[in-house]
Formats: C-alpha cells, structure tokens, sequence
C-alpha cells in the first residue's frame, strides 16, 4: 500500500500516514478550532476552490460536517447523493466518477458502501479524493477528530490505554483509530464477540490486544470508545441482538472500571439501548458531541492539506 | 507437410525420454523420436538449446463460447493456448446455455473443429443450468464429445445428488470434477479469509469453505468408487485430504493453478481485481502446500482455470467484481520461474504436470510422444527472457495480475496434429 501511495494527492486511509502527517493535520485542526465559536466563521483560504461531496452511502454528520468545513474556507461544496445521481441509472462508479473530474473540481470527497472503491478510483483519476468511509474498511477523517478529541482532554496519545468496544469486524471507525493510535504508541483493546471480533485483528497494528470480555476492556483505560451496531453491514445474524447490550453495552457500572478521568465516545449516530445505555451518553465525561464539533475543525484541515 | 524438430532436448515422461533427439511428424502423427531424423520436403524447426515436449494439455479452461462470445471464443481462446504452449484444452461447460446436453456439447465441438487453433475437449454440466438439482444426460455428452462433468464455478451443494453424480459418472466411467466451495461458507466474501482480507475490510472466503467440501466428496467417491478429481485445489487441508484418499487407494486426483502456486493474498495489490478469482489467493502457507503436493506427486496436473472477463465488468469496485483471471499465456513460464528454477520440481516433472498428469485424468489419447501418438509438440525454453504484455494477448480479455512481469523461460512454438499453430 505504501507504494501506491502519494502524500500530496488526496487522504485515503489512516494506514499510509506518517506520525508526521498526521500530527501536522491535527496541530493545524487546533488552529482552527476557535474559530468555530466565533461569530464570523468564515475565512477565504480555499476561495475560489471547488469541492465535491459524492455520498453513495447515507451519511448526516461526516457529509454536512465536510460542507460546512469547505465552507468555512471560503470554497464552494456541492453534495450528491447516490439516489439522485446517475448512478442510480446504471452507470458505473468509474464513468460517474470521470464525469464529475472533467468538471475540474479540486477534490471529490466520497463515502461509498465498498471498502477499498476510493483507493480504485484514486488510481483512475487525476482528482484528489477524500475518503468520507469506504465499507468496513477505513473512515480517516472520523480517526483523526477522535484523536483531535482525546488530545484535547489527555494532551497526550502515547501509553494511553483504549479500548475499542463493539462490531470491530464491520467498523471503518476501529481500523483507522487502529492504524492511528497505534503510531502514537497507545495500548489498544479491541473487545466484541468472536463473530465480530476476527483473530487476525491483532495483527493490524502493534500494541492491539483482544478480548470477549468488555470487563476485561475497560479495566484501567483511559478512553472507552463505542461503536454503533451496524445492522446494515450485518450479512448475517452474527450474534443473538436480543442479548447485545447485556453482554456487550456500555452500562454506568463498568464506568468504574475505568480510570476515573475515562471519557467516553461514539462516533454516532448513537442507538441509545443498543451498545450504550441512556445514563452513559449523558454522562457527564462522555465527549460525543465534542467529537462532533472537532470534525468541523478536522475536516478544514484535511481540505486544506489536500486542496491548500 | 512433415515436421521435423531438431536438436531439442526431448523430454517425453511417457516413455521415460529425455535427450537431445529430433521429433519427426508426418500425417499428423508422431512419427518418430532419433537423432537425425530427417524427411524430404519437411518443415524443419530448430529447437537447439530448447526443450521439446508431448503436447501440453490444460484440463480446465473457461472459452465463453457459447454465450458470453465478449469475454471470449473458441478462436480467441484457443489461439491464446496456442501462444502458451498448450495443443489441448478442456473448456468448461459454464457458457450460456450452459453445456449440459449432448446439442450443446456438440455444438461446441464443431464449432471448435471448424475454428479452434488447439483441441478442444468439452466438459459437460453434472446437473442441468449447473443449478445443482436435476442430473444431466451425461451419457449422451459423452457420446457427442464431452470427457468429464463439472459444474465447475458452482459446486454441487447437494450431497445425494452428487452421490448420484458420481455412480452416474462412473456408470460412463466419466471423471466428476468438482469446484469445491462450500457456499454458506464462502457466501459474500471476496477473497482468503485471513489478515489481508481483515486490513482491507474485504469480506473473507475461509479456506474451511473448500476444506468441507473436500472432505464430504471424499467420502463421497469412497462410498461411490467414482474417478473424482477436485478443481484448483489452494488449501493446506485439501491437499492433505486428497493425499490421504490417494493412499486408501481412491481413484481421486486435483489440479492447482499456476496463480495459486505463484501468489499468496499478501501479494495482492489493495483492491485490484485482476487478483481477484475463486478459489482466493490463501494466505502463503497454503501456497506452499500446493507447491508440496505438485512436488510429491498428490496433484496431478497444472491447470490454468483460464477464466476471461472483459475490462468493464473487471473496472468496478472490487466487491462487484466477477472472480476469475486469464492464465493460458503465463502458465509454462510461471511453472518455470515458481517451480523449476527454485528447486521445488525437476523440468521432467514439470512436463509430467502439464502431460502425463492431466492425460491419467481425462484420458484424451495425447500426452505422449510415442511413435502413431497424435502429433501434438509443446517447444519451449527456460533461457528465452521477455516480458507479458496483457495488451497483446490473444485473448479477448485482459484481466492478467501478470501484466508487465518479466520471465525467464516460456513457450516458443505449438505444434497441434502435425501443424504449427504458433511460434514465438
């Protein structure tokens, strides 16, 4: 993969970053921060540039979070979804794909069902993409705003003890935070069931350990993260969902656990019940919501890397 | 007019030969193997510093036609086995309609007599549309042509219908060929099940999918006595099944693919489907039991599973993507550079895998160079240096993960029933 790889061109995945490129994209999300609670958000870096947002998957928050992120740089963003475009009358993702580049866009940000369609079309066209979150595969951007938040609270990444909790089997969200907080040489946990939960995880990256038993996880870590039970990524019934959350939820009790300054997160959008209870996504260390506020911030800088 | 092909080494494993000779053909027959034979009026070749073989058979090979004519046809695909040294080739009955009827079969089989560059040896359906339920009239096949069954890119899900397969089969003394693949296993992956496929988020094809079928159709031809040769063998476990069965004394035989023993899934390039096929590319551990079992003498032949699909259908995300690569162009000189140069096999069994093996398998009459044998040469050289060019295939389709490589060794002229067909 490094082969392939060109840092000046789009941002496929977290795996062919360098630490330096990675700590250059979040010290420049810092920088972009205050700006978000300031009255007049708007600055005129990207003017003049123009991005396209291609989502062939469903998406709220990563699609209007990229939109207001190109938008606070003075771009203009265009979003197109999947169900109103043509591919929806038959033509293939690498002919919608050259049509939308002979428009000259600057960047195509794109989230598709297929993991690995963004590294296909990167090797197609001459327009940088931005990976919005290709299958199970990868979702760089949401990796590099966990890492923006946890830095935020730790100032720290490094000897870090985190535990990735849930569907680690179908999650694009894991793999990257993987790949991330592995360079930064956290301690990862990864904990579902075994279903969810193949073997060769541990081989992804160094400093990855895993277990069924989310006890077991949360001891003495000092970030808990949850993901969202992906029922449409489910091509099967891989566990028995009846008894998902008592097994493998996060409940206020397992909070300690925990370090006692743990936080708590979710990249959303979270099914309250489902892999967390209600009292926890409320809970007073739970960050969710600044994860979604440091996507915008994150998200300006990634633009700005790949267009600027 | 005769041919005659001199100064080669002639290694014919049938009849124990390997030594600087020349190949005298006349009326389409192997007419001798001496030094200095010579014929008036003769086409004379000179193989000197090459080696000359019986003709090189691939029992397993997928010619579209007919049906699917834009992938590839009888002329398209049997001239590129002519450009790989092959002088037969065994097609697949997966066309549309599917081959499972003695009109089909003989279909193709005239179709083939009147354009093929190389033999062309149908392979009739077990069941009709390869749908797994109802047999097909096998014997009637047979009869029109066909030399095996197979409802090769399916497998024969259904236990008691493959039991009847075989005593079928075996009624016709006809090898059952099976794909093995358990599809609840298999069902939605994309490649081998394991590290690569868990990186890339790609959904996994475990090599436990082939390993049960397997074992289930062992049991199977024991129970049944039919001759049952597994397809594109690839896991550890299959191998060792098929060794073990070998030594209770089964007629059961399996091929490997030249890719299979070239490349393991953590060569793959990340979501390029010309490396995407069925059986996946396994992880290298099951590459080195294939190239084990091609050494030991438990796989019987090389077989290119040559599985063409046009460049649209093969540029699209690699979930969408149909399985399968071409390989007749590439076979000797992967066997070469994989197997031969690295010490695992000598050159005579080299030719034994692409000859005598397939040959014990299907039993076409060919496979040797025995004085009246049909005058089928494969010439090859394992100095000759060149590079693929997919864009240059004779092939109509282009989906090779061996494009731009450059080998050592390969093809230089194809001899098919007295005739040359190709030359380098």
């Amino acid at each position: 993969m490094p082969a392939d790889h060109d840092p000046h061109r789009g941002l496929l995945g977290i795996e062919e970053l360098n630490r330096a490129e990675i700590d250059a994209i979040l010290a420049r999300a810092k920088d972009f921060q205050p700006l978000q609670s300031q009255s007049l958000k708007k600055l005129d870096t990207l003017r003049g540039k123009m991005i396209v947002n291609l989502f062939f998957e469903a998406s709220t928050r990563t699609r209007t979070s990229f939109e207001i992120a190109a938008k606070r740089l003075g771009a203009d963003a265009v979003s197109i979804t999947a169900s109103g475009s043509s591919v929806s009358k038959g033509e293939s993702l690498v002919d919608t794909l050259n049509t939308l580049a002979a428009m000259r866009p600057d960047a195509i940000v794109m989230r598709h069902s297929a993991s690995g369609a963004p590294h296909f079309l990167a090797r197609h066209l001459p327009t940088p993409i931005i990976n919005a979150g290709d299958g199970t595969h990868e979702h760089p951007t949401q990796a590099l705003l966990d890492a923006r938040t946890i830095l935020d609270r730790t100032g720290r990444l490094e000897g870090l003890r985190i535990a990735i909790i849930g569907d680690i089997a179908h999650s694009r969200v894991a793999r990257s935070n993987v790949h991330l907080l592995s360079k930064f040489g956290a301690e990862i946990v990864l904990c579902g069931p075994a279903s969810l939960l193949p073997v060769e995880l541990a081989q992804l990256a160094p400093g990855v350990r895993l277990t069924n038993d989310i006890r077991e996880a949360i001891r003495d870590c000092d970030v808990i993260m949850m993901l969202r039970v992906q029922l449409e990524r489910q091509h099967e019934a891989s566990f028995p969902a009846s008894e998902y959350f008592r097994f493998y939820g996060l409940q206020l009790e397992h909070l300690d656990l925990a370090k006692p300054d743990a936080i708590v997160m979710h990249p959303g959008p979270i099914n309250r019940g489902r892999e967390l209870s209600s009292e926890v996504a409320d809970f007073q260390r739970s960050v969710i919501l600044n994860q979604v506020e440091n996507g915008v911030a994150v998200r300006m800088a990634v633009l700005e890397k790949v267009i600027g | 007019m005769p041919i005659v092909i001199k100064n080669g080494r002639v290694i014919d494993p049938a009849s124990y030969t390997d030594r600087i000779a020349d190949v005298l053909i006349v009326d389409g027959r192997i007419a001798g193997v001496a030094p200095n034979l010579s014929s008036p009026k003769a086409e004379v070749y000179d193989a000197a510093g090459m080696i000359v073989a019986p003709g090189f058979i691939d029992m397993h090979v997928h010619l579209r036609e007919p049906g699917f004519e834009h992938a590839e046809n009888l002329e398209s695909g049997s001239r590129a086995a002519a450009a790989g040294g092959f002088t037969s080739v065994c097609c697949m009955p997966n066309t549309k309609p599917v081959n499972d009827s003695a009109t089909v079969t003989s279909y193709i089989v005239q179709q083939a007599r009147a354009k093929a560059a190389v033999n062309v040896f149908p392979i009739g359906a077990v069941t009709k549309g390869s749908a797994g339920e109802e047999l097909a009239a096998m014997g009637a096949m047979k009869s029109a042509g066909a030399v095996a069954i197979s409802d090769d890119g399916l497998p024969v899900m259904n236990a008691r219908v493959m039991r009847r397969a075989m005593e079928f089969a075996r009624s016709y003394d006809l090898p059952i060929i099976q794909h093995c693949e358990d599809l609840n296993l298999s069902a939605g992956g994309d490649m081998h099940e394991g590290a690569q496929s868990v990186r890339w988020g790609l959904r996994g094809i475990p090599a436990a999918s082939e390993d049960v079928m397997v074992a289930r159709d062992l049991v199977l031809a024991q129970l049944t006595g039919a001759r049952y040769h597994v397809a594109h063998i690839s896991t550890r476990n299959a191998v060792a099944m098929v060794e073990y069965a070998r030594r209770q004394g089964l007629a059961v035989t399996c091929e490997a693919t030249p890719h299979h023993f070239t490349l393991a899934d953590e060569q793959m390039a990340p979501y390029d489907s010309n490396f995407k096929m069925k059986p996946p590319l396994r992880a290298s551990c099951h590459r080195d039991a294939v190239i084990s079992g091609l050494a030991s003498g438990t796989i019987a032949a090389i077989a290119t599973d040559h599985a063409p699909h046009p460049g649209s259908e093969k540029m699209q995300e690699f979930e969408r993507c149909p399985f399968g690569i071409i390989g007749l162009e590439t076979a000797i000189a992967l066997a070469i550079e994989e197997l031969v140069a690295t010490g695992r096999i000598t050159l005579t069994r080299m030719v034994e895998l692409f000859t005598t093996g397939p040959e014990s398998v299907m039993r076409l009459g060919r496979g040797t160079l025995a004085p009246g044998a049909p005058g089928d040469v494969t010439v090859f050289s394992t100095d000759l240096e060149w590079t693929y060019d997919v864009n240059q295939s004779c092939s109509r389709s282009r989906n090779s993960p061996f494009h731009g490589r450059r080998f050592k060794g390969g093809p230089m002229a194809t001899v098919v029933d007295g005739e040359f067909r190709w030359k380098r």
